[in-house]
């Protein structure tokens, strides 16, 4: 799975950042990196809790 | 064994107790009813983007209501009564839809100005019709809004009166706005926030009438001014909406009140803005109408309901309540349960430069983070707030992060 992020919706609320610090990490700049694009499936539950709870939906998994 | 489900509130807290339920692996019926005839939406867009007209109607479906969830919706429908000796529940016109599992998520209804006649250009904001019908009018330019009450949601709608141009007059009866919330310190922040951006905020005083025939023409304050406006927004708070449960031996006291679990009765749960469950982190029966809460709740609920039907154990619900507001160009965040009277110190940044955190102590101990434009260290400061955290403690580990 890859995490993709729309980085023109996201508002670097930092929820996912709470939820999955192993993939997503708000910098002192303000935005959003992605840690892990691809990150290990023992991470999925998080990172599709991270999915459900973004405020702006700007986070969503493509599967390949 | 539980073969249906009702879900009294297509809300964000509805709507994810359906999305869990599935996830889950529930099979069986899921029947969700609400009021309101729209696709279920998500609201903080509606003092924010859509009011500001920036963001389409379609952008704020909520995301279980894409999905395919086998959901046998019934919208535009207002339910009337509960009968839990029979188990269903009652939709205007009579109909009766019975369940095994009820998921109570009606959530709760603006509040009208006491006293206040019914004028055009008076507005509440609650649902996604309010909120277009006050965009239309903010379309047409009015030369000024009057805004009463200095809550989240009559800050935000200020905000975006400037945003767009319009003079705003923003009252509130309280000392500071979103007193409540941030105390009266931090709320003088958000005062010089809006005062800086041109509204004219008068603080301390209250709202004695409307003037006007068919139409709203001025609002009369308590000191014995009087402000014309052909645009009021009312922000005073909401009510929970119970009164289709009343009778039905269900424990209404300003919401619904559940166990530890989210469970009102057997069979019978609720979530979101309407629920109040006894918390243990904080030693009180809570009541939050936060977003993240009705996410959290909602997956809860559901998950209480199902505990049922599985016979395991069911999952004490007790988290730490977070919220944010975007106005102008600062994002407000509070994590945990700020109050009056609590110490609050700034940790990192300063008021001045509206970027920096705060942290709020009682009883020696870390009970709130705020942050403006800090998201990043609010985030991180949670933990302060998921383990009891002395106050010298917490203020060392904060200072560290800056």
């Amino acid at each position: 799975m890859r995490v993709v992020v729309d980085f023109d919706l996201c508002e670097s609320n930092a929820i996912c950042m709470g939820i999955a610090p192993e993939i997503f990490e708000v910098r002192d700049d303000d935005f959003l990196y992605i840690l892990n694009e691809t990150p290990p499936e023992e991470l999925r539950a998080k990172l599709e809790e991270a999915v459900q709870r973004c405020p702006k939906q700007a986070i969503s998994i493509a599967e390949e | 064994m539980i073969g249906s489900v009702v879900i009294v509130g297509a809300s964000l807290a509805g709507m994810n107790a359906a999305h869990t339920l599935r996830r889950d692996g529930f099979d069986g019926t899921i029947t969700v009813i609400d009021a309101d005839p729209n696709t279920p939406y998500d609201r903080p867009p509606l003092s924010k983007q859509v009011l500001a007209g920036v963001w389409d109607v379609d952008r704020i479906i909520l995301p279980a209501a894409r999905e395919d969830l086998g959901i046998d919706y019934r919208l535009g429908r207002r339910a009337m009564g509960l009968d839990r000796i029979d188990r269903f529940v009652r939709l205007d016109g009579g109909e009766r839809i019975g369940y095994d599992g009820l998921v109570i998520a009606t959530g709760a209804a603006a509040r009208w100005l006491p006293g206040a006649p019914m004028l055009e250009g008076v507005h509440v904001l609650r649902t996604l019709d309010d909120c277009l019908v006050l965009r239309e009018q903010l379309d047409e330019q009015p030369e000024r809004v009057v805004v009463i009450g200095a809550g989240f949601i009559g800050a935000e709608v200020a905000a975006v009166c400037r945003g767009r141009g319009i003079e705003v007059t923003l009252l509130e009866a309280a000392a500071a706005p979103l007193e409540r919330a941030l105390g009266s310190e931090m709320g003088m922040v958000m005062a010089g926030l809006h005062r800086d951006h041109g509204v004219d905020l008068r603080l301390g005083v209250g709202v004695d009438g409307l003037e006007g025939t068919d139409r709203v023409a001025a609002v009369r304050l308590s000191d014995g001014s009087r402000i014309e406006a052909s645009v009021v927004l009312v922000g005073i708070g909401v009510s929970p909406n119970t009164g289709w449960v009343e009778g039905s031996g269900l424990n209404v006291d300003n919401g619904i009140v559940t166990d530890e679990t989210l469970a009102a009765a057997p069979g019978v749960v609720a979530a979101g803005d309407i629920a109040r469950w006894p918390s243990a982190r904080y030693g009180e029966l809570l009541r939050v109408e936060h977003w993240e809460t009705a996410i959290q709740m909602g997956e809860a609920a559901a998950r209480r309901l199902l505990a049922d039907h599985d016979e395991t154990e069911p999952v004490t619900f007790d988290p730490v309540p977070w919220f944010w507001s975007d106005q102008y160009d600062v994002k407000i965040q509070l994590a945990g349960r700020s109050g009056a009277g609590d110490d609050v110190e700034v940790v990192i940044g300063t008021t001045d430069e509206r970027r920096f955190v705060a942290l709020y102590g009682r009883a020696g101990r870390v009970v709130g983070v705020l942050g403006m434009n800090r998201p990043r260290h609010v985030m991180q400061l949670r933990s302060l707030l998921t383990e009891p955290t002395e106050w010298a403690e917490g203020l060392a580990r904060a200072r560290k992060l800056a």
